[in-house]
């Protein structure tokens, strides 16, 4: 038998896992499938189900941390047609998490799914997974078939009343489609662009019908939630963020990784986990919450403790969980060059602020990189950054702003150095 | 040319997972499975996918043209796409991405002269605790891509496309 992989002590998503482990009869000797087995077989309603979820205080894990029971809540009750569907694109830069999730542990985030269909009533759902991750895919394509023949999916699942089918769908490369009406419209068949909300989902989703997008770990949550309690859950965190969170940290560390902490763990202990930053060199900024989040000194970070309001009163955001480390070698000008870099790519063209903006941002950040800045081009980053904000239809365009502010907020030296000496800072001392 | 039966089996297969009268949906998949019979997607092959989901032509070609791994122009028997966003370039992508371009003789978004390899930029793939990471023809990942490893694959996919010319 495998090793288990090691995300880390207080992991109960990911434990037990080996990489091999991912079937369907490993998930069930694992006590997969019997939240399920509970609500059909002791006929628990969905009311009592959404409680224990709105007691769990889960919120959703792809970045906004909305309470997901709430979300729930807001599904219309006598609708014929809903779906419901999970979010696995999984593009925000130093995002991992969700194919870990899926390659390892697929039936968790299909129980998942099955029990919030019970809730809101949906027949059917969508897994609309990230194009880059083909094999992952076709994993979950297996799992699926798995459960169908399982009788977990399908008409009358367990001899009850409650039908539900659950389909796989690929994306094959756009960023914006992480955005849950840019995945709606992928899904129709269109080119991924969000649109306007109101409408949201819940009343004009998937096809015109009610819909509810959740993230893969928040799915991932729900039968651990059903089979413990969510008082349980909530008892993993704190007050406000329940559970635990899966952790991806990338970048400057020894170990980067997939490590699964309590909300609230102080981030030193990541870092640690993570066998502290690489080559033993200093701490010198953190990205906390996928590239879209804005970047915190390290020193700042390292008195933060991980979770939605903490990282928030750090000037930040908690987002995917995906922490990006720098070293104190790294130049921040280069850093911010090439997330500009990547809006510019990812914008999806529909909003000018938006689709100009991230123009203006990349050429301003290419030519300050290369020696060319001018004077003046701080202001205007800021100018542009803040006339993109709130001012496109999705949150693309503040995440593409939010790293500019932050950035040239605390770090504005290098920048000032770079366009003064047209050259970089930081390799004159390190 | 049409589409091959198997491509035709597989987009059948992709329009049975949405409702009846929502074939669009499928209009991804089928493009993927096209590409992947052809290589690249022709005005041709965007027609063909079009009449196969009775879909306009137009509505086709948006699709094709606004995500990006769909090729709308002739590319290498290979597509190498290396992601080189930050969390990858602060783990050794910039470097991958150099040994790439000199060993190949070729710079971003270009093909090497015997039509092998096509050398594209990514942006991020999902999977930077394994960086520098790499996609083979959009659907095998390979990590953790140091210059052995580079060297590797290159040799691999040199003799799968010898083997596959041979075999045509």
């Amino acid at each position: 038998m495998s090793a288990y992989l090691d995300f880390g002590p207080d992991a109960v998503l990911l434990a037990g896992l080996t990489g091999d482990n991912w079937r369907l009869k490993d998930y069930v000797a694992r006590g997969g499938y019997s939240a399920l087995k509970k609500i059909l077989n002791e006929r628990i309603l969905p009311e009592q189900v959404l409680g224990e979820i709105k007691l769990s205080s889960l919120r959703g894990r792809g970045g906004a941390g909305f309470p997901t029971g709430l979300k729930w809540s807001f599904m219309p009750r006598n609708a014929p047609e809903k779906y419901v569907i999970c979010n696995a694109d999984e593009g925000e830069p130093g995002t991992f998490k969700d194919r870990d999730l899926l390659r390892f542990n697929p039936h968790a985030v299909i129980e998942g799914m099955i029990i919030a269909a019970y809730v809101m009533g949906c027949a059917r759902g969508y897994n609309y997974i990230h194009g880059e991750i083909w094999e992952v895919y076709e994993r979950c394509e297996e799992a699926v078939d798995e459960a169908r023949a399982a009788g977990f999916l399908g008409s009358r699942i367990l001899g009850s009343d409650f039908s539900f089918e659950l389909f796989n769908h690929h994306g094959f490369g756009a960023y914006i489609c992480g955005e849950e009406t840019a995945l709606l419209e992928s899904i129709e068949g269109k080119k991924g662009q969000s649109r306007y909300k109101p409408p949201f989902p819940a009343n004009v989703g998937l096809y015109g019908k009610p819909t509810t997008v959740n993230n893969v770990e928040t799915f991932a949550c729900v039968p651990l939630i059903v089979n413990n309690g969510g008082q349980w859950f909530l008892d993993l965190g704190r007050p406000n963020a329940g559970g635990t969170k899966i952790f991806s940290i990338s970048g400057d560390v020894e170990r980067p990784g997939n490590y699964e902490l309590r909300l609230g763990t102080p981030f030193a202990k990541l870092l640690e986990m993570a066998g502290g930053v690489r080559g033993g060199r200093k701490l010198k900024a953190v990205i906390p919450g996928g590239s879209s989040s804005p970047v915190v000194p390290g020193a700042i970070m390292m008195e933060t403790d991980l979770d939605y309001d903490s990282v928030a009163k750090a000037g930040s955001m908690l987002g995917s969980g995906a922490v990006i480390v720098m070293d104190e070698t790294r130049c921040m000008v280069r850093c911010l060059e090439r997330l500009s870099e990547f809006y510019h790519d990812e914008s999806c063209g529909q909003c000018t602020p938006c689709r100009e903006g991230t123009g203006w941002l990349s050429r301003i950040m290419h030519r300050i990189e290369h020696g060319e800045g001018r004077p003046g081009d701080i202001e205007a980053l800021d100018r542009v950054a803040g006339d993109i904000m709130g001012r496109t239809i999705c949150a693309m365009g503040d995440a593409a702003a939010m790293p500019v502010r932050s950035f040239v907020k605390h770090f504005r030296s290098e920048f000032e150095y770079h366009i003064e000496h047209r050259r970089c800072q930081v390799a004159d001392h390190v | 040319m049409p589409l091959s039966v198997s491509t035709c089996q597989k987009i059948d297969k992709a329009i049975a997972k949405y409702p009846a009268g929502r074939k669009q949906s499928a209009v991804m998949a089928a493009l993927t499975m096209a590409q992947e019979e052809r290589g690249w997607l022709s005005p041709e092959t965007l027609r063909e996918v079009a009449e196969y989901l009775e879909m306009p032509p137009v509505a086709v070609y948006e699709v094709a043209s606004f995500y990006s791994m769909y090729h709308l122009k002739p590319v290498g028997r290979y597509v190498l796409t290396l992601c080189t966003n930050l969390p990858c370039a602060l783990q050794g992508a910039d470097a991958a991405g150099r040994y790439l371009k000199e060993t190949l003789k070729i710079g971003w978004g270009e093909t090497t002269q015997d039509g092998v390899f096509t050398l594209l930029q990514g942006e991020c793939m999902g999977a930077c605790q394994e960086a520098p990471v790499l996609l083979a023809n959009h659907q095998r990942m390979c990590c953790k891509m140091t210059p052995p490893q580079i060297d590797a694959l290159l040799v691999q996919l040199r003799t799968e496309a010898a083997q596959k010319e041979r075999h045509e």
